[in-house]
């Protein structure tokens, strides 16, 4: 009930004229309104449905399958005891207080409280008491954090009626975890795929190597090389001590004669057979002829982690074990039929020989298709797999620990053991989340960074860091391959979505219509393909599989058998997906070089949809799109009837797309749904971006993230530790569909500034802004900035507690001014002005909290000021006072502080073209510009901006929002579309101004009129975070480190103003010896020490305590720190003498 | 008085000294070039006479809250100070100081007070002082705002539900101060537009505030500016080449160039200039981006003549801040003439009394006057 009211409002907002007059329900002429698909597609899918997707997969599936993989315990002492996981579920997030008597809990409340939001584990238990079997249902074993707007999320599927009585805003995306109290997103990461064989080349060594990455359910990789050496090939792989030539592995494969394995690798191709002839010698010279030989010759060089004491093995079992384990352990060995796995690496050798003999056959590592994307279900999946593990283990050495003992008094039950485990599993959690360490050391992982605070410092900021992909690559390492642009990026990645510096390119973001996969299961998928006529893997010989009509066919990386027509193959297996046979996001393709046809069902791949074409023509028809407004269609409809298919990076290589309808050929296999959708959420918000030098976009991408506006419908009853907002954002001008799309029109950063593109005073060279006085006094860029304070009314071990107490009163019952807002209970009132130094939470400490021998009343301890004071230079407001008590019962108080700033000289501003500049200059409404109907501008931009950076979607934005405001409507300027320079201008001509833009000015100083035409309009501008007030900073005198006495470093310390290696160097330069002395040791650490011209060593007080003498001594001022040098190297047993002579 | 003077524009008008030339790209002589000794053999000095043939004043269109005037005959500075006069030193009331009892509602009481500040007030603020330190009844306007907001009980479906849920300017309530009650008795003081939207409410929550309004001008804050705007623009003028007369089967299009009565086509297609209608037009130069136009026509504007456009926001009726603004310009004049009389005054003093002690020596400074 509650989904569909939801839906129907969604439809209302969606329904709505919104773009060129046109809403969902308007009637559609051709397929061109064929983008109504997008809003369509974000309704079911969402901007962060892969997080959500993800997470949902882990819960709902991944767990159990993890359970099943875990669900014994057993004990060493009674081997007639076993406990076993039947079930498990994840429940709803709750409250943990044990006496509350209503256990909902919301998001927002776990921001405010510092609490975590999750939900309990329940699982269920069968296990042995006595004789008898109990079971046992929801039996809680932890609390696993609970992703936002996911399956177990209360917010999933209210209304926004529903979500503003839960405080929360309907625009946010969720995806997101609250982990004590902070909001944490598990980013994207990008990986190379697993199970998948790469070729690379190494041109200065001249190797050549085929490598895979084994993964299979278990989380162990590993990884097998088939490589060159000296002209003959190896396996290699770390269980294995040397290299194995191929021939001997082969053998030891089961492929035992020589004509078998030239078959299976080299076919009938002279070159490779050529090549590859030098190995089958190589395994006849080391006297590897049968398998036995090549078993036992491996097995003496197999790393044996011998753990249980036994009879030593032979070497050949060894090896067998290990060949069938570890070595490419994802391609499945059944009852020793080595088979499959003789194919593959024979495969993999055919790849060496291919890229041997030609060296266009080696792979990409950066193609998109080589790359999977791991998110955060899979992340918490292995975190959960890991903390289960050692859960089973302690429980098993406490029920072992039990059961040892000879008598017991009552009948043993572990459930009752398994009460007190204590919260490993959650505490697991939590802190793998809060500090973003995944050190997994059962599964060989150590990643740090994996988590990130979501950042809330604008909707923007918060939605593209939902969309952010990290690379694993090192940011350090100095190559452009991982950086570079990929073409398979084309609408998966946002190619404009990248930071600058150290992270370009390896920190990506996805493009508006992606959409993660997640893992499906394969079994089925191989069954239809057998179905479908492939022929089995183990029943081909080397020259059936390089046989001329053969391609062979694998899924997930692992090979499964033969086709002889591939194209009638993949055509009938994508009937059967497109008729929704098995899950949408399998992808199959062909691909010709290797001869081979893929099938992928693994997660983490990337697809987006696309529209089929069928005979020339899209199967998507207006009746579709007519259904589709009339809400008897959702976007899964389209899907299941064909209409619309996803499409990952590789099956997208194997199809012939047409961008446009017009565009379509007889060879059309698809139709783009959008072009623009190939831009990400951030960029999207550039009007005519693809008029900007590309550079330019990538700007305002990072610079759209540190824009003030609005955050979110709840942001006033959020406490974060620091907030911009904007007083009075407003929605652009200029919009884009995207824009719509994402709720950016609702949650804005920035303002409609007038603008005149001059020069004006001076004030506004290198980028500087003039900005209007009379604008900034009426609400022009001005901004809030609130700051959490928050502390603890702890209770300390020894009894004792913190207190809170009003203002102290001085011998004339006067309190003090600073003590001015403090109220009765110790805290300043909500609402009163804070000025600097003022006390806004008086809180007490005892003096002896940390003394655990103490054992008196604690109300009768002394107690010791400590109260919070406020420090910005600026004076402020109090926004909110909030008292709770945490998780484990500590009292919580939090002050929010409010500043409302106007913008002032400094503070930066930027339009959406990655124009950043600082205001110069503020100048009176009356010293303006003005033109004919008295309008000046809000913001004077001087024109030296443009020609250099080519920004013309800023000029276009200029002139839309121009003839917007004449028309009294919104334009457009999405990506490749938008409202037409031409008509713009009409609309311009029609209201009596230039078709250019240019407007006649009269100069607001002189009254003449201005010898130029000025262009002249509305332009959005957005405020940045970086503001003069936050950064400004002097010093004269002030506080100076301990240890060196030299002034302190930064604003935050009070700290000096460095006069750095290269201000030195000019003043050596120079000759400014005097300068210099006076700047790096008078006014730094000037110091005087007493030293003995005889031993050249320090002394003190006219005394050299080695010469024993005062005869000898000087007087000298050196700086301090060269002191301590002396010292420190005394210390280290060497001695600096000082040779003291007169100058 | 208007009607008679357009219909058929003066002839200096068409002297080519007072144009401005618009062009396609750049405008020419925007600066005057009467002035003495820049035309030689002709006398550009200033004479009362002259100025007063010159000098016209016609108001135009006069509205409730604006006032269209022409000021013709003089120099761009003269006509510049009083447009910069009226939008910021035309002194007006607007509120200053905010006292919040009480503000549970959603905007915050700094943001408020911001938005209260703007409202304009409808009081004459010739009848105020500007407020030096303590407030009076003479220079300080007292307001209260009260409101709370309630749910209606027993309100239809889809009427409103909330008493209050808006809080507009017209809630402000005046406190008269002292003589205030009388003086103000006829015309009680509140704010121009009653409909400014403050802040929004729901059900519980309140505001309560005392606010003090106090004179000041808008140099300091544009809540004090008395103007929406004020602004000037040239006359218009459109001067047809006869030597190139406009094809007749572009007159239309010649026409659309301009603004709409600007430019009359007759039934043969000739093309003539509606003078009357002359400064309806934009200026938008379209006509110049044609090329089959191209010398057929000249834009021009009247460099000394002003179309001034001044829209009021309440204090004072739109007519009366032009005279308002003279008002000011006369005591800044007037301070000056002081100040230079007084400058006057000390170095005649100097000249008479001590004349031979300068001669005498050296003066203060070290220089020695030159015989």
């Amino acid at each position: 009930m509650a989904e569909h009211a939801d839906g129907e409002e969604e439809w209302a907002r969606i329904a709505e004229p919104n773009w060129r007059g046109l809403g969902l329900t308007d009637p559609i002429k051709s397929v061109e309104d064929k983008w109504l698909l997008l809003p369509a597609f974000l309704k079911v899918k969402g901007l962060v449905k892969q997080h959500i997707d993800s997470f949902n997969y882990f819960v709902d599936v991944d767990i159990k399958n993890i359970l099943k993989a875990n669900n014994k315990v057993t004990s060493d002492v009674d081997p007639r005891f076993w406990l076993k996981y039947t079930d498990i579920v994840v429940g709803f997030p709750d409250r943990t207080d044990a006496d509350a008597i209503d256990k909902s809990v919301t998001p927002h409340e776990c921001r405010l409280r510092d609490t975590t939001y999750s939900a309990p584990i329940l699982v269920t238990i069968q296990y042995t008491r006595g004789k008898t079997v109990v079971r046992r249902a929801n039996v809680n074993i932890g609390r696993l954090p609970i992703m936002l707007r996911s399956n177990k999320c209360v917010l999933t599927g209210r209304n926004e009626t529903q979500l503003a009585r839960m405080t929360e805003c309907p625009l946010d995306p969720g995806g997101y975890f609250i982990v004590k109290g902070t909001e944490k997103v598990i980013l994207v990461q990008e990986q190379l795929s697993k199970n998948r064989i790469i070729v690379e080349i190494d041109t200065t060594k001249g190797i050549v190597q085929a490598s895979c990455t084994s993964s299979t359910h278990g989380g162990l990789k590993s990884k097998t090389y088939v490589a060159t050496k000296k002209g003959k090939i190896y396996l290699r792989h770390n269980s294995i001590h040397e290299d194995v030539p191929i021939a001997v592995a082969l053998k030891a494969l089961g492929i035992q004669s020589d004509k078998e394995i030239l078959l299976l690798t080299a076919g009938n191709h002279e070159a490779y057979k050529s090549s590859f002839a030098p190995n089958l010698e190589e395994a006849a010279k080391l006297g590897v002829f049968t398998r036995h030989q090549a078993l036992e010759w491996i097995g003496s060089r197999v790393k044996v982690n011998r753990r249980v004491v036994g009879p030593r093995r032979p070497a050949w079992e060894e090896a067998l074990e290990a060949l069938a384990t570890i070595v490419l352990a994802h391609v499945p060995v059944h009852g020793l039929d080595f088979r499959p796995k003789a194919v593959f690496v024979a495969t993999m050798t055919r790849r060496v020989l291919m890229a041997m003999d030609d060296e266009k056959m080696v792979d990409d590592r950066d193609y998109v298709g080589n790359k999977r994307l791991e998110l955060a279900g899979q992340l918490l999946a292995l975190l959960f797999e890991d903390l289960f593990k050692t859960f089973n283990a302690n429980l098993k050495a406490s029920i072992d620990k039990v059961l040892k003992k000879p008598s017991r008094t009552s009948e043993f039950d572990a459930f009752n053991t398994m009460q007190f485990q204590g919260d490993h599993i959650t505490a697991g959690f939590v802190r793998a989340i809060s500090t973003g360490n995944w050190s997994l050391k059962r599964f060989k992982m150590d990643r740090a960074g994996v988590t990130h605070v979501l950042s809330r410092l604008s909707f923007i900021s918060a939605l593209g860091m939902m969309t952010r992909i990290s690379s694993q690559f090192e940011k350090t390492r100095k190559v452009s391959g991982p950086r570079a642009l990929q073409p398979s990026q084309w609408g998966m990645l946002c190619p404009s979505d990248t930071p600058e510096g150290e992270a370009c390119g390896l920190v990506k973001n996805l493009a508006l219509m992606t959409h993660i996969t997640t893992d499906v299961e394969e079994e089925p998928i191989i069954k239809i393909a057998f179905m479908l006529g492939v022929e089995d893997i183990s029943l081909a010989t080397g020259a059936e599989i390089y046989g001329p009509h053969t391609f062979v066919v694998n899924v997930n990386g692992t090979i499964i058998g033969l086709t002889r027509y591939p194209a009638r193959f993949v055509s009938n297996f994508r009937r059967l997906r497109r008729a929704g046979r098995f899950s949408e996001f399998v992808s199959i393709y062909i691909n010709h070089h290797h001869r081979t046809v893929l099938i992928a069902s693994d997660g983490g791949r990337i697809c987006r949809p696309m529209l089929i074409v069928e005979n020339g023509r899209p199967r998507v028809t207006s009746e579709h799109i007519t259904m589709l407004k009339q809400g008897q269609l959702s976007f899964d409809d389209f899907l299941r009837r064909g209409l619309v298919e996803y499409l990952d990076v590789n099956e997208e290589n194997d199809s012939y797309i047409a961008l446009y309808e017009k565009d379509i050929v007889p060879g059309t296999t698809h139709l783009e749904i959008e072009p623009f959708t190939l831009l990400g959420a951030v960029a999207g918000l550039i009007p005519y971006p693809h008029h900007n030098q590309s550079p330019r976009n990538t700007y305002q991408c990072a610079m759209g993230k540190q824009a003030i506006g609005a955050i979110g419908y709840n942001q006033l009853n959020r406490i974060d530790t620091l907030l911009y907002l904007s007083v009075y954002p407003q929605k652009p001008m200029v919009k884009t569909k995207t824009i719509e799309l994402i709720g950016y029109d609702r949650l804005p950063a920035g303002q409609n500034a007038t603008v005149a593109v001059m020069s004006y005073s001076g004030y506004d060279i290198e980028d500087a802004l003039i900005l209007n006085k009379a604008s900034l006094d009426r609400g022009y860029g001005r901004c809030q900035v609130l700051r959490k304070n928050a502390t603890l009314i702890r209770k300390y071990p020894n009894g004792t507690f913190d207190r809170l107490a009003d203002a102290p009163v001085d011998e004339n019952g006067q309190t003090q001014k600073k003590y001015d807002i403090i109220q009765l209970d110790g805290l300043a009132g909500v609402g009163e002005r804070v000025d600097p130094g003022d006390v806004y939470i008086n809180k007490q400490t005892p003096t002896n909290a940390n003394d655990n021998s103490f054992t008196g009343q604690a109300a009768t301890v002394p107690y010791k000021n400590a109260p919070m004071t406020y420090k910005s230079p600026v004076a402020g407001q109090i926004d909110k006072v909030m008292i709770t008590d945490t998780e484990n019962d500590q009292t919580l108080i939090k002050v929010l502080i409010r500043q409302t700033r106007r913008p002032e000289l400094g503070d930066k501003f930027s339009s959406r073209h990655g124009q950043k500049g600082v205001c110069g200059l503020i100048v009176n409404q009356e010293d303006m510009p003005f033109n004919d109907q008295g309008i000046c501008p809000d913001t004077i931009m001087n024109p030296h901006g443009f020609p250099s950076r080519m920004t013309v979607g800023k000029m276009i934005e200029l002139l839309a929002g121009k003839a917007g405001v004449l028309a009294g409507k919104l334009q457009y300027g999405t990506a490749f579309g938008g409202s037409k320079v031409e008509d713009m201008s009409r609309i311009l001509v029609e209201n009596g101004f230039s078709y250019a833009g240019k407007d006649m000015l009269t100069s607001g100083i002189t009254g003449e009129p201005l010898e130029a035409y000025v262009y002249f309009g509305p332009i959005y501008y957005q405020k940045l975070k970086h503001m003069v007030m936050d950064k400004m900073h002097a010093r004269a005198r002030g506080p100076r480190a301990t240890l060196t006495r030299q002034p302190t470093e930064g604003r935050s310390r009070e700290g000096g103003l460095r006069l750095g290696e290269m201000e030195r160097d000019c003043l050596i330069g120079y000759g400014a010896t005097q300068l210099l002395l006076e700047r790096l040791m008078i006014s730094s650490d000037q110091f005087q020490v007493d030293a003995c011209e005889e031993c050249g060593l320090l002394g003190y007080n006219g005394w050299c305590p080695y010469c024993k003498s005062s005869k000898k001594m000087a007087q000298l001022t050196i700086p301090y720190a060269a002191k301590l040098l002396f010292q420190e190297l005394m210390a280290m047993n060497v001695v600096p003498r000082l040779v003291l002579d007169d100058a | 008085m208007a009607s008679s003077s357009s219909s058929h524009l003066p002839a200096s008008v068409f002297n080519p000294r007072r144009h401005v030339g618009v062009h396609a790209e750049r405008v020419s002589d925007v600066a005057s070039t009467e002035f003495p000794g820049h035309y030689p053999g002709e006398d550009h000095s200033w004479s009362l006479a002259k100025f007063k043939e010159t000098l016209k004043v016609s108001v135009k269109r006069l509205s409730q809250r604006s006032v269209e005037f022409d000021l013709v005959g003089v120099d761009a500075s003269i006509a510049n100070a009083f447009r910069r006069i009226m939008l910021s030193e035309v002194p007006t009331l607007a509120i200053e100081d905010v006292f919040v009892f009480n503000n549970t509602s959603v905007i915050h009481d700094e943001v408020l007070s911001h938005r209260l500040g703007l409202i304009p007030i409808n009081v004459d603020p010739r009848l105020f002082e500007f407020r030096q330190d303590i407030p009076l009844d003479r220079n300080t306007l007292v307001f209260r705002l009260n409101v709370t907001c309630e749910r209606i009980k027993k309100a239809s479906k889809d009427g409103p539900q909330y008493i209050n849920e808006y809080v507009r300017s017209g809630d402000l309530e005046w406190v008269p101060q002292g003589e205030q009650e009388s003086v103000f008795a006829s015309n009680p003081p509140a704010a121009t537009n009653k409909d400014i939207v403050l802040a929004k409410l729901r059900p519980g929550q309140t505001i309560e505030m005392e606010l003090h309004a106090i004179k000041g001008v808008g140099k300091e804050h544009a809540k004090w500016s008395p103007v929406a705007t004020a602004s000037y623009r040239l006359h218009p003028l459109i001067l047809l080449n006869p030597s190139k007369p406009v094809p007749p089967h572009l007159a239309q299009k010649f026409a659309s160039c301009f603004s709409p009565g600007v430019v009359k086509v007759s039934p043969d297609g000739q093309v003539s200039i509606d003078e009357r209608h002359l400064r309806k037009e934009t200026m938008s130069r379209e006509v110049l981006r044609h090329k089959e136009f191209e010398g057929c026509v000249e834009l021009k504007r009247i460099r000394d003549w002003f179309i001034f456009s001044v829209e009021s926001e309440g204090p004072y009726t739109p007519e009366s801040l032009f005279p308002e603004s003279i008002k000011v310009m006369r005591g800044k004049i007037a301070s000056i003439r002081e100040a230079a009389e007084a400058l006057l005054a000390d170095s005649q003093d100097l000249g008479s009394g001590s004349a031979p002690a300068a001669s005498a020596g050296p003066d203060a400074d070290g220089d020695v006057e030159m015989a």
